[in-house]
């Protein structure tokens, strides 16, 4: 990497040459090195898909959660340092509350990823801190607003979206989820869509084991972030690793 | 600083009854200003989490603070895995401790509270008040109705009432009430909680009531 030994990747108060900030590339990498995390906007309501590598085999099955809920409305899925993700989400966390107690309704999910984006952004301006190494999807669904989609970055840069995707597999689910239709797809499809996805881009040569999480804010869930129910989850997961393997006997008969 | 207050728009009294295989919460609507009929449509029976009810009456604005307090403390408690996980029983002791802190700051929730509610076959009925007073009992009535109603809910228990007869009993012991309180209207609301069914609250509906009771015949 051209920008080791050179001195301006030391700290993020300092910039090189060419007008980059090294920390927050580097803060990029390690959102790049993690399992692929998915976000899709569909006509009645957002689906995540998180591809949560495992460490050990020995690991509690539906622990260390990279899916989490900001007050009871707004999904999160998270990529790169977990430790990182939980700490943003706290914040958002915070942030929502104080919302509801001055407003008294729920924050949007527009207002807190501003407010998020804003606050990971201050930790790229100092020398005592770092970049956050973490993104955030967050999602929700509203009658009156519809389905809504973001995506943070670590250098505090915030975008909506209709679909996204971050991680390792991005680019191969970046080109999937555009073939889709999304306007017409149901959140139930989305599952599906998301299921084979996330199992295709899965490197089981590089990582070993993976868990699937999927969790959805929609109509269905009266708006409340929720893990997929489990009978769907498994049969999406079932489609998903059935198809991969159509795929190889065909591409073994080649 | 002076902290001490009174009550403002204030809620009369809350009824409440076991029943076998559940519980039963009823309050009218009204919302007091001292003795005007200010507000008809204050609804004083509220879920808090899934599996309990809250009565308040007393003033309004604490009761609204005091759901306010419950609803932080199931947000903290919700997981993406598992439903709140709060009992009746727990979240009745936990209120005690809000209002005896409260009451010890000088700066008390005015009000009382009946506390209601069935988790994992345990059916809870409980009441707490802006000294932090707490007990849990068969019955409980609040204000005004712990006066008069409440030797009526006495006199009715038994182990073995069933829904019907407990909502019987509630719904005349708020009509009595009606008759004898200044500050009720006959538009009441009441609240269920059984194992099976969850909590259900009704809309507000009007008691029939007979004032021919105290014309005096020629």
């Amino acid at each position: 990497m051209s920008s080791i030994g050179t001195g301006y990747d030391l700290s993020s108060t300092t910039y090189s040459p060419d007008g980059r900030v090294f920390q927050v590339e580097y803060a990029s990498k390690a959102v790049d090195n993690s399992g692929t995390a998915v976000g899709i906007r569909v006509s009645d309501g957002v689906v995540f898909g998180v591809e949560k590598l495992l460490i050990s085999p020995m690991l509690l099955h539906g622990s260390n959660r990279r899916v989490s809920t900001i007050g009871r409305h707004i999904g999160v899925a998270s990529s790169g340092l977990v430790a990182d993700a939980r700490a943003l989400i706290n914040r958002g966390n915070q942030e929502a509350n104080a919302w509801k107690s001055t407003y008294g309704e729920e924050i949007s999910v527009k207002v807190l990823t501003e407010r998020l984006a804003s606050f990971a952004q201050v930790y790229t301006l100092y020398g005592g801190v770092r970049p956050f190494g973490c993104a955030l999807l967050l999602g929700s669904w509203t009658e009156a607003a519809g389905p809504q989609l973001y995506m943070i970055q670590p250098s505090g840069e915030a975008y909506g979206y209709f679909g996204v995707a971050v991680g390792k597999g991005k680019a191969a689910c970046k080109t999937d989820i555009e073939k889709l239709d999304l306007e017409s797809m149901t959140c139930e499809e989305a599952v599906v869509e998301i299921a084979k996805m996330i199992h295709s881009v899965h490197d089981s040569d590089k990582d070993k084991e993976y868990e699937l999480e999927l969790s959805w804010v929609c109509r269905a869930s009266g708006g409340r972030h929720q893990l997929v129910p489990a009978e769907l989850r498994d049969s999406a997961l079932a489609i998903a690793t059935a198809e991969s393997s159509d795929d190889d006997s065909s591409s073994d008969d080649d | 600083m002076q902290r001490t207050q009174q009550p403002i728009v204030t809620g009369t009294s809350v009824l409440g009854i076991k029943f076998d295989g559940g519980v039963m919460v009823a309050a009218d609507t009204l919302g007091s200003y001292g003795s005007l009929a200010r507000f008809r449509d204050l609804r004083r029976v509220r879920q808090a989490g899934e599996y309990t009810l809250l009565g308040g009456s007393g003033d309004y604005m604490d009761f609204e603070a005091m759901l306010e307090y419950v609803d932080e403390l199931l947000l903290e408690d919700t997981t993406l895995d598992a439903p709140p996980s709060y009992t009746p029983r727990e979240l009745h002791q936990y209120l005690a401790r809000i209002y005896y802190n409260k009451r010890s700051e000088f700066d008390p929730l005015w009000n009382q509270l009946v506390v209601g509610g069935v988790r994992d076959g345990d059916v809870f009925l409980g009441y707490v008040d802006l000294q932090g007073t707490h007990y849990e009992d068969e019955t409980v009535a609040t204000g005004y109705g712990s006066y008069i109603a409440r030797p009526l809910l006495r006199e009715a228990y038994r182990d073995d009432l069933t829904e019907a007869e407990a909502r019987k009993v509630l719904e005349d012991a708020m009509r009595v009430l009606f008759y004898r309180d200044a500050r009720t209207i006959n538009r009441i609301q009441i609240g269920v909680a059984t194992e099976a069914g969850g909590i259900d609250i009704s809309e507000p509906f009007e008691l029939e009531t007979d004032w021919t009771v105290g014309i005096r015949k020629h």
